[in-house]
């Protein structure tokens, strides 16, 4: 794996995550469609915000580094419900 | 019955519970993660002078990569650098200045020191929320089975996004104008060849911090030297990154492209990305430090330094962490947890580097962090070097205050500007 051009995919592939059972983040898609920045959508370092057809939020916990970045970019009270995921769970780093 | 709960396992925490322990109380320290430092993420340099007193002679045994030597500021425009470059065999010696290390060791070592001092370390367990009595904190909540934990003092290093901070009403729920994303990639390279690449040998080191290398969005980058790793990253504005609508990966692959840095990096392999924020909005951005029966330490109260020439978090964090367990095993010990009780823990700050460097350079990231600064002061530096250095014959060399005038126009500064700047870095650093 080169550094140049890397997908980032593979990117995240570097990254050890123990998927809880539980998801710890819940977006109410219902909320984001009426958001007109939809920041969340850029800002996540992960990319796990995907802006649907429907002008809603399709959201995946599994790769989540846990940073904090979607709530506190996100313009729609009540969008997000964030918490930890349970203890043990979730990302690991190794080299942060 | 626990005294003293620390929540959280690196750095504030394990300094809390180190002290708190050797101060006779019976302490539990609370990590989310797997182990300590498995959820934390910074730029790369501890240092470490903080533990001199607690721990003598901690650079015999901290998990160091490198111990950092060399020290460079670059200052980047999309084709040109101007790099300044220090380097001192001084700080490749006991006591040494800093060093590069990752998290997930420094951490779990420092929670070792606590451990060894009596502390008992839980970890995979979330500190879920206060307990409270008479709106006093009496304790945590866990996601632990049965797992409400009472204790006389609850000191929350739960790190920037610190939710007992918030539950307690110490913190606003999000205050992204005062915090930062950091990515970070780390890359697998020889170590020989990192030896070549930055001119050092043995576990010499090198830090880099760069300005000018994120398309606008305050912030800047840098590059550390591990044994046979590099670290690159950018750390932006979350506010403005969130505005521009970039994404955070991408100024890392820009840097990582730049023609001054790039070979450096050649051959070099992926091994992980990380995300953390960053709270920097330094000292007129602190939460209120105590309530009754809690502290607030490290990320959680905001500790990061980001003024410029001088980042550093770990060391405020354990500088926080050390006064936060003495402060309250001084109110266990007199009998009042309360915030009058406990407020040895700001007086003691105010006394040490930790609030007085914050208090005097409390004005820095507003000016770092402007737009002249980071989006036009790079180009006017570099054209005036270049210009300083083009051999224009047959055309006599121009003169210095002609580049001067003509490198800002070109970037769009007016001299007052520079006049008025350069007299606010002169109060800000003085």
């Amino acid at each position: 794996m080169s550094w140049e051009g890397i997908s980032f995919e593979d990117r995240m592939d570097t990254v050890e995550f123990r998927v809880g059972d539980r998801p710890h983040i819940v977006v109410d898609s219902e909320i984001c469609r009426s958001c007109t920045t939809k920041a969340c959508v850029t800002a996540c370092p992960a990319n796990l915000f995907a802006p649907t057809s429907d002008g809603g939020i399709l959201f995946n916990y599994e790769q989540c580094f846990e940073c904090g970045t979607c709530y506190q970019v996100c313009d729609a009270e009540g969008a997000l419900t964030w918490t930890y995921p349970d203890g043990g769970h979730g990302v690991v780093f190794r080299h942060g | 019955m626990i005294d003293v709960v620390v929540v959280g396992a690196g750095p504030a925490g394990p300094a809390a519970a180190l002290t708190a322990a050797r101060a006779g109380m019976k302490v539990v320290l609370l990590e989310r993660g797997p182990f300590p430092g498995s959820k934390n993420a910074y730029g790369g340099v501890v240092y470490g002078r903080v533990l001199d007193e607690v721990l003598p002679n901690w650079w015999e045994e901290v998990p160091v990569q490198r111990w950092v030597t060399r020290r460079s500021t670059m200052v980047l425009t999309e084709h040109q650098a101007l790099t300044v470059d220090f380097r001192t065999t001084d700080w490749g010696k006991a006591p040494y200045n800093g060093c590069t290390t990752f998290r997930a060791d420094f951490d779990s070592w420092l929670a070792g020191k606590a451990v060894e001092a009596g502390a008992q370390l839980v970890t995979s367990t979330v500190a879920t929320g206060l307990l409270l009595e008479d709106g006093k904190v009496v304790g945590v909540r866990t996601d632990r089975v049965d797992g409400d934990l009472r204790a006389r003092v609850v000191i929350a290093a739960d790190g920037v996004n610190s939710f007992l901070a918030k539950e307690a009403g110490l913190l606003p729920r999000t205050d992204a104008k005062h915090l930062t994303l950091g990515v970070k990639e780390v890359l697998t390279l020889s170590r020989e060849v990192i030896d070549q690449r930055f001119n050092v040998r043995g576990d010499e080191g090198v830090d880099v911090e760069i300005l000018g290398c994120t398309r606008g969005i305050p912030g800047g980058g840098f590059l550390y030297t591990g044994r046979d790793t590099l670290s690159v990253g950018v750390v932006v504005s979350l506010e403005h990154l969130a505005k521009a609508k970039v994404r955070a990966e991408d100024l890392i692959t820009d840097l990582k492209a730049h023609p001054a840095v790039a070979p450096w990096l050649q051959g070099a392999e992926l091994k992980e990305y990380t995300a953390h924020l960053i709270p920097e909005g330094g000292y007129d951005a602190f939460p209120e430090l105590a309530t009754d029966g809690m502290l607030v330490a490290g990320d959680a109260a905001g500790m990061t330094l980001a003024a410029g020439l001088w980042l550093e978090g770990v060391n405020f964090a354990i500088g926080s962490g050390l006064a936060a367990g003495t402060a309250a095993a001084q109110a266990i010990t007199a009998g009042d947890v309360s915030k009058r009780g406990l407020r040895s823990y700001r007086k003691s700050l105010e006394e040490s580097f930790v609030l007085q460097d914050h208090r005097r350079l409390r004005r820095a990231p507003k000016l770092l962090l402007s737009d002249r600064v980071q989006q036009r002061y790079p180009g006017v530096m570099a054209d005036l070097v270049q210009g300083l250095f083009t051999v224009t014959n047959p055309s006599p060399k121009p003169g210095l205050v002609k580049l001067l005038r003509q490198s800002a126009k070109n970037n769009g500064v007016k001299l007052r500007h520079l006049v008025a700047d350069s007299l606010a870095g002169g109060r800000i650093f003085r």
